[in-house]
């Protein structure tokens, strides 16, 4: 009988016969076995996929970043501001306080492109507890910028409600010796940092100073030992201190898992005018608005400059305009000229320098070389606008080469290369395994590890190993997926102003101390003097002084 | 009703074949997705373009309907590929197929001049695989087989009078 002629049975009894009914469960039960297949398929990806896992076992750190804990009923900090220009404004932006133009800026972008998200950010930006009592810029505009922007506590717009304005200072010794200030922030040029922060630190108040620490070599000392006698709570501007990635790469060194280091690679390029320190001049900038007699410097750190540079026979880089002669061009774009700053050493070079310092322990070298010139930005400046520097370490058998160019945005990020394995660290940090290592030699040869791809990343916060998708990696490498310290997406800058205000109130050592600033400092300075002098520079360890060999 | 069709042996087969090539597709996909602990569709729906992209992205905004459209995912795609290889409830399967191949290519259409985070291999022009996926699962909601070889078989039998 088929199966058809069951169908059509008209029989009300269920008279199927033993083999269409076991025809139909086979038929049934068909494609059963397929599951089968896709169980043991599984299995064996699941098999697989655990030995790439080997990155997650042998990469393994218990520790994930934090940041340092907030004293629930800590004091409020009283601030002054000393300098209000590009960096100026944008650390008291870190704060929570910008003038009402600028939050109507961001509000008017918000509502321009739903996928901007500053405005949001800025106001969700955690309360520091903190008060702007005193303001000083030499420019008058910006110091009316600077109050406005101290006044706006509650971060409002233009019609917006404002706190009391804090008093501008014309100059800023007289804000130092305000009452009502407990702490400073110090964005002046370069040529100013120290003597305002020794004068700072005199004065008993806290500190916090852009990079680079200093201006000229003898202020160095006087610097750390002013701060070193003092008991504030000192940091230099290196907010690179707070990149979590290089936290985990100096984990992973620390735990000897990249062999030993010999070379250490760290570079800026840029490639736009603004990048070069050519920035806008203000429509309302003259002689009436600047204090131009403040601007020119210390006169004791203009005596140490022009001994220097005139000493070593390198006078030729002083100027070309005379320190009392107004000048549109050398107020706003001061850091073109060794007459005010140290250029791409004390500007570019400081961050990396410290960033490798924090992940290395590195201290000061032994000695540095420089080459470079101005070979793109012909506009009258002294400072060059390429530069290489190699610094020695040979207690620690390593160089370290910083590469720069202000003419070329291609990306390079810093690598750190040991016998058995290279970091690198860009927008993530990447492990590449050494094809000759012999620490991993044999998960190299079981096939494991394969040389020359990376092997581990990390990046936000997360560990992303072998079972992550390419979506996650290609996001991660972007920045764009994952949140960084404890599922909050954070500024570096901010986070190294609240730590240092934290450590105010906790009577704590901030990342980036002083010590950490004169090993910055002295580098920096080795590296600038081996330009000028177009000579290898030396550091005495016993003697604590440049010299030339 | 169910409707039953007629196929000769070959039509039976090969629509067998391609239902379970379907259900397995769509069941390991959905089987890596639970398997994996930092699966998420975040970074997929962020990556919406078109005109319905904002919809995907809004979507992001909110923890509890994130979780959600996970938990739809992984275990829909699983069940709808379950369901497909075993021949058990298709038809309800295809329709959650059709549902989900519908979203996908919503938040993802290859338009001219469109780029994804993560290209798709392959060179396509408004027509991608969700798409020929979504007709392929569309015939074969049409040309049913499960009634004959599946589960679907013992679960519409036809019931016999006592």
């Amino acid at each position: 009988m088929s199966a058809k002629d069951s169908n059509q049975n008209i029989d009300n009894k269920i008279t199927q016969p033993e083999s269409t009914g076991r025809r139909d469960a086979l038929k049934t039960l068909a494609t059963v076995p397929v599951l089968g297949a896709m169980a043991y398929g599984v299995y064996k990806k699941k098999k697989h996929e655990h030995s790439n896992k080997i990155g997650s076992t042998l990469f393994n750190f218990d520790t994930d970043p934090a940041i340092i804990e907030r004293q629930t009923d800590g004091k409020t900090i009283r601030l002054g501001i000393i300098g209000f220009g590009i960096r100026g404004s944008q650390l008291m932006q870190a704060l929570g306080f910008a003038t009402p133009q600028y939050v109507e800026d961001l509000k008017m972008q918000a509502s321009n492109d739903p996928r901007n998200t500053r405005y949001q950010d800025f106001m969700e930006q955690e309360d520091l507890n903190i008060v702007v009592n005193g303001v000083c810029d030499i420019f008058e505009v910006y110091a009316k910028d600077a109050a406005m922007a101290g006044a706006n506590r509650k971060r409002e717009g233009v019609n917006g409600k404002f706190d009391k304005i804090p008093t501008i200072y014309k100059h800023y010794k007289e804000l130092l010796s305000a009452q009502d200030i407990d702490a400073v922030i110090i964005a002046a040029p370069d040529h100013w940092h120290g003597t305002m922060v020794i004068d700072a630190v005199n004065a008993g108040k806290h500190v916090y100073v852009e990079k680079p620490l200093t201006w000229t070599v003898p202020e160095t000392y006087l610097v750390a030992d002013a701060v070193r006698k003092s008991d504030v709570v000192f940091q230099l501007g290196h907010q690179g201190r707070q990149i979590e990635i290089n936290h985990r790469a100096k984990d992973i060194i620390q735990k000897g898992l990249i062999g030993d280091v010999t070379l250490v690679e760290a570079s800026t390029n840029r490639n736009d005018p603004n990048g070069a320190w050519v920035y806008a001049i203000h429509p309302e900038a003259n002689p009436s608005t600047i204090d131009w007699k403040q601007f020119e410097g210390h006169p004791r750190r203009i005596k140490e400059y022009t001994d220097y540079m005139t000493s070593s026979g390198v006078a030729k880089y002083m100027g070309p305009d005379s320190r009392d002669k107004f000048s549109l061009e050398r107020f706003f774009r001061w850091r073109c000229w060794w007459d005010y700053s140290t250029g791409l050493s004390g500007d570019l070079l400081t961050h990396e320098y410290d960033a490798m310092n924090h992940i290395l322990d590195l201290g000061i070298p032994a000695s540095a070389t420089s080459s470079g010139g101005v070979y793109f930005f012909k506009d009258g400046r002294t400072v060059p606008d390429v530069l290489q520097t190699t610094f020695e370490f040979p207690d620690r058998n390593l160089s370290f080469l910083y590469t720069a160019t202000l003419a070329s945005q291609f990306n390079r990020p810093r690598k750190i290369m040991g016998t058995d394995a290279t970091i690198e660290l860009g927008s993530s940090l990447n492990v590449t395994i050494d094809g000759a290592s012999q620490r991993y030699k044999e998960k190299i040869e079981q096939g494991v590890i394969k040389p020359g791809e990376p092997f581990y990343r990390y990046a936000s916060g997360k560990s992303i190993d072998a079972l992550s998708s390419a979506t996650e990696m290609y996001f991660a490498e972007r920045g764009l997926l994952f949140s960084y310290v404890k599922g909050k997406r954070y500024n570096t800058t901010f986070l190294h102003l609240r730590e240092w205000l934290e450590c105010i109130r906790q009577n704590k050592q901030p990342s980036c101390g002083i010590e950490q600033a004169f090993e910055e400092a002295i580098a920096a300075h080795m590296g600038t003097r081996a330009y000028l002098e177009g000579r290898t520079m030396y550091w005495d360890k016993d003697k604590q002084i440049i010299t030339r060999g | 009703m169910i409707r039953k069709n007629v196929y000769s042996r070959s039509q039976l087969t090969w629509l067998v074949i391609l239902r379970i090539l379907i259900g397995w597709y769509f069941m390991y996909e959905g089987l890596a997705k639970i398997f994996n602990p930092n699966w998420s569709s975040y970074p997929y729906l962020l990556d919406s373009k078109g005109i319905f992209a904002p919809i995907f992205i809004t979507l992001t905004d909110y923890p509890f309907l994130m979780d959600v459209v996970n938990y739809v995912n992984m275990y829909g795609l699983t069940v709808i590929g379950l369901c497909m290889i075993l021949g058990c409830f298709v038809s309800v399967a295809n329709i959650g197929a059709i549902g989900l191949l519908s979203l996908y290519y919503l938040s993802h259409p290859p338009l001219i001049g469109v780029l994804y985070l993560i290209p798709p291999e392959g060179s396509y022009l408004w027509v991608d695989k969700n798409l020929v996926m979504l007709g392929a699962v569309l015939v074969q909601h049409f040309f049913p087989s499960s009634h004959q070889i599946g589960f679907d078989r013992y679960i519409f039998r036809r019931k016999q009078k006592q």
